[in-house]
């Protein structure tokens, strides 16, 4: 630091008594990192992404002995190399925001691994603190970790807790409020590269010295060149001059197996850290996940599990869901609109219209779904946070190898059962772009909740018993499809190597219900947030365009545009108001039916039986096989130009759900008009 | 091992993916490219590292345990890492 400490506090004292105290949440995935930054936040958090990047950063304040934080989740990283934008934007952070205090949350039962993390970040100029996690977990494993000899052996402070139980918590705040006063011993030791590189790494160090950008600490830039970091490679290459870089890289040449010694040194130097503070179980003794996982990701048994967890969240989905549902389009919507209208009786038609059709109908049908969509964001953070996610992904392996991806694209395509927004997102946990962009091409035609509750809507007016027997056919339908295009698009487009198969299967634990709490708001909030901006105004929209020009419907502006593209909707049996129908379903899935609704003047209750007493089945099985394969909605749309980076593959993606689907429709409809 | 040519192939070192479940050996050498190496050497698996095989059916993924973590390893990446096999 250039200027004297005490200098810079004088020059700025008024800020720095109002400036909350800043702390970066660093740890590796499936620590529990997210479940103690809900703890310490609870809704006083912002979820946001990092400027430019794609990734989630997730914010937040607190207030702890009169004095206000602000905590910031970085991304949950393996290490610090630049393997992936995440673990890019941990170790920027902290070399650009300085943090006051850096709390690295380890998991006491796997602790070599997870002090790895440690190891590189005590490099990095913030201090340090451990806090070491899951001792519950740790202790039922029958692992004992002693967190005193090992704050001896970093030099670091180390306070054991239990972020799901909630035990730890203060004397961690404690500990980070005396750190941040530099109230507290900290004398880190660092791991050393393996000594036969010792004095390469010095070598390099003075062959830079003088060159390295701020805020860049010279010998950590050393170390990260030794271990063929692809970004601070080059950055030094253009920092250096031309002679200096060539002989730099001379070196490096010479050492391209530094990468495993500097590596391994972290590795001895955890090895010396572990060895004094844990006890390791009996030989012999078997832990709960071990034994689960013989069930859990057995070939055969695996993928019977995962088909009934599947089986039973969607079963909690629709039997719990759907009453709900209705509960809520009854007396809510339906209340609502009623009273608008009655209030309004005296005003224009087109004002109480635009009211109770346009913005209650059309916005509360939208808001009627949240019911689904929490049952299943829940039982989707349920299995997410007791550790099952993973292996699911493992049983998926081999299945996903038959369309070209592994088993990581699994959980991505998985989450689109949920909303496929989320689903592009989720791509980013696969590390290789072909994978990624195959699977975000793929992911569009999982049948989301929207699309979902539109057939679970219609199918029961039309099918009857046979309701949930068709329902599951169209699932099927799509992943068939999916299987199919995936397949298709791998021996084509997407030929080539296949990426790096490696994922770590975290230990089971108990769920922490504040962690599946705040996901399942903020998955929620989202939705509504969309329902009520997007869809609202699309809503308002075609209810204009059906008003329009004549207050007629049959001869609005949408009814003519729907007639002019009936010879197309012809073909698979659809009228012009099914054919409008679908193709407000690109604003919005669900959008179908508030669009129907519209059209034929009634409300959500009266409209299924409307509808199946004025379509054929073949009709309503064709309309069906069309919008649960039609193009992605605007929002996913959206995510995948954003999250591709190129219109050609968003149009690409578009125009290859239009050709499937309409010919599926045709098909469908051809087939059973004639039977 | 600096300035020595490819050791492959070395006399006991055998590929992961050949040890049966319940079997353990130490990590001798990993290949692959610069990216692949580094998540592996992240993820512990470093040269001297022990393994133990979990789960190998001969076919599909492996389940391993490394400095006490359990990792899913593809069959092509297991093939990468060289490991001596322990009594």
């Amino acid at each position: 630091m250039s200027v004297p400490a005490t200098l810079r506090e004088n020059v700025v004292l008024p800020a720095v008594q109002e400036r909350p105290i800043l702390v970066a949440l660093a740890g590796q995935p499936n620590v529990g990192k997210s479940t103690l930054f809900n703890l310490l936040t609870g809704l006083h958090q912002h979820v946001g992404n990092w400027p430019g990047k794609t990734v989630e950063r997730k914010e937040g304040y607190f207030t702890f002995n009169g004095a206000s934080y602000r905590l910031v989740d970085l991304p949950g990283t393996y290490s610090l190399t630049a393997n992936s934008p995440e673990e890019l934007i941990a170790r920027e952070f902290i070399l650009r925001e300085r943090p006051d205090v850096v709390v690295a949350v380890v998991d006491a039962a796997t602790l070599e691994r997870s002090l790895y993390l440690v190891a590189e970040l005590l490099s990095l100029p913030a201090p340090v603190v451990v806090a070491l996690n899951m001792m519950d977990v740790a202790r039922q494993e029958g692992i004992q970790v002693e967190p005193e000899v090992l704050q001896a052996a970093l030099g670091v402070p180390v306070v054991p807790m239990s972020a799901t139980r909630g035990v730890g918590v203060q004397e961690l705040l404690e500990t980070v409020e005396r750190m941040a006063r530099a109230d507290l011993p900290y004398a880190p030791r660092l791991p050393q590269i393996r000594p036969d590189h010792q004095e390469v790494l010095e070598v390099i160090g003075e062959q830079i010295a003088g060159y390295v950008p701020e805020p860049y600490p010279r010998d950590w830039v050393a170390l990260k060149l030794l271990e063929g970091d692809p970004e601070i490679t080059r950055m030094m290459r253009g920092a250096l001059p031309p002679e200096r870089w060539e002989e730099v890289h001379a070196v490096l040449r010479a050492h391209d197996d530094a990468q495993v010694a500097v590596a391994s040194g972290r590795y001895e130097w955890i090895g010396r850290m572990v060895r004094a503070a844990v006890t390791r179980p009996r030989i012999g003794q078997i832990g709960l996940t071990e034994r689960l996982d013989r069930w859990a990701t057995h070939p055969f048994w695996g993928l019977v599990i995962l088909a009934g967890i599947l089986g039973v969240v969607f079963w909690l989905t629709y039997t719990m869901g759907a009453p709900l549902q209705g509960l809520l389009e009854t007396y809510l919507v339906g209340t609502l609109a009623d009273g608008v209208r009655g209030l309004l009786s005296g005003a224009p038609t087109w004002f109480s219209g635009i009211l109770a059709d346009g913005i209650i109908g059309g916005a509360g049908a939208v808001l009627t779904f949240l019911p689904i969509l929490v049952i299943f964001f829940a039982a989707m953070a349920f299995l997410e946070d007791v550790g099952y996610m993973a292996r699911a992904a493992y049983v998926m392996d081999g299945f996903m190898h038959l369309i070209g991806l592994h088993g990581k694209s699994f959980l991505p395509l998985f989450l689109g059962f949920g909303c496929n927004v989320p689903a592009i997102l989720g791509t980013r946990v696969i590390e290789s772009r072909r994978a990624r962009l195959l699977t975000i091409l793929l992911a569009p035609m999982v049948p989301c909740t929207a699309r979902m509750a539109v057939i679970v809507f219609l199918a029961p007016a039309f099918f009857g018993p046979a309701a949930p027997l068709v329902a599951w056919g169209l699932v099927l339908l799509s992943l068939g499809t999916l299987a199919l295009a995936g397949m298709a698009l791998n021996r084509t487009l997407f030929q080539g190597r296949r990426s790096a198969f490696i994922m770590e299967l975290p230990l089971y634990h108990l769920p922490n219900g504040r962690t599946i709490g705040l996901s399942v708001w903020q998955r929620s909030w989202a939705f509504v947030r969309k329902a009520g901006t997007v869809i609202l105004i699309v809503s308002i929209v075609i209810w204009a365009l059906s008003y329009l020009p004549g207050g007629d419907t049959e001869s609005s502006y949408l009814a003519q545009l729907g007639k002019l593209l009936e010879p197309v909707g012809r073909l698979m049996g659809l009228d012009w108001r099914l054919t409008v129908a679908l193709l407000s379903s690109f604003i919005a899935k669900e959008n179908s039916i508030a669009t129907l609704g519209v059209l034929f003047h009634a409300s959500e209750e009266g409209l299924a039986n409307l509808l199946a007493a004025t379509y054929p089945l073949a009709t309503a099985l064709a309309f069906l096989v069309v919008q649960v394969l039609f193009i992605p909605c605007v929002a996913t749309v959206a995510a995948i130009r954003q999250e591709t980076g190129s219109w050609r593959w968003t149009v690409f993606s578009i125009g290859l759900s239009l050709l499937i689907s309409l010919l599926a429709g045709m098909v469908t409809f051809q087939i059973a008009a004639r039977v | 091992m600096t300035g020595e040519p490819d050791p492959r192939p070395l006399n006991s070192a055998v590929p992961l993916n050949t040890l049966r479940a319940g079997e353990s050996g130490t990590i001798a050498e990993i290949y692959g490219g610069h990216h692949l190496r580094s998540r592996m050497l992240t993820l512990g698996l470093t040269p001297g590292a022990g393994v133990t095989v979990l789960q190998n059916y001969g076919h599909g993924p492996l389940i391993v345990r490394v400095r006490d973590t359990r990792v899913a390893l593809g069959r092509g990446e297991a093939e990468k890492v060289f490991v001596r096999r322990e009594a």
